[in-house]
């Protein structure tokens, strides 16, 4: 009973990350300018990322190893969406226009 | 039994995310301005970090946490350095 529960919330905690990663990526291929891929990037990737080290935390049980796993998972949530807002921020800083509905449909740049 | 079927269904979930990161390359050839390519790197970078964690637990060898937490260290200082050249240089080099 207890081997089951553990056994299918790592799945899930899995198939969520791989979820929220395939968004991130469809996001980041799909979308019109830099400023909504870094939006996608930062929200999307962490949360896929984060839940994929949730499960390898939960699967490595108690030992040193989820130390170090743990310590990742807090990494990558501070670090991704402050890295995406420095790329967001040099791309307004070097003149890139936000990309609006006025602009011709279909085209990206 | 179940830890065998566990180490597979880690090995598994971390192809497909291979699968992912490799879809990065797209935007990273492909990108018209400098920050998205940055963007490209990034995101796959965070992949790679995560591929490295779920070799850990499939393979039970928990010394790639050590390189996973290295390399996400090196991921966030490039995204971070980039983005401030690009700025204050117009270019990285």
């Amino acid at each position: 009973m207890i081997d089951a529960l553990y056994f299918w919330s790592i799945i899930v905690l899995l198939a969520f990350g791989l979820f929220f990663t395939l968004v991130s990526a469809v996001g980041v291929i799909r979308l019109p300018d830099v400023y909504a891929r870094a939006h996608t990037a930062s929200q999307t990737d962490t949360l896929g990322a984060g839940l994929a080290l949730a499960a390898v935390a939960l699967a490595l049980g108690w030992q040193h190893a989820t130390v170090y796993t743990v310590l990742l998972l807090f990494f990558v949530f501070i670090t991704n969406p402050t890295a995406a807002h420095a790329i967001a921020r040099s791309a307004a800083e070097t003149g890139i226009e936000p990309w609006t509905a006025d602009d011709e449909e279909g085209e990206s740049r | 039994m179940t830890a065998d079927l566990i180490n597979d269904v880690f090995l598994a979930a971390a192809a497909l995310f291979v699968v992912l990161a490799i879809l990065m390359f797209y935007r990273a050839v492909a990108g018209p301005t400098t920050q998205d390519r940055l963007l490209a790197v990034n995101v796959l970078g965070t992949n790679t970090v995560v591929i490295l964690a779920l070799l850990a637990a499939g393979l039970d060898e928990p010394w790639f946490l050590d390189v996973a937490l290295i390399y996400a260290l090196l991921n966030f200082l490039m995204s971070i350095a980039i983005s401030k050249f690009t700025v204050e240089r117009g270019g990285v080099l």
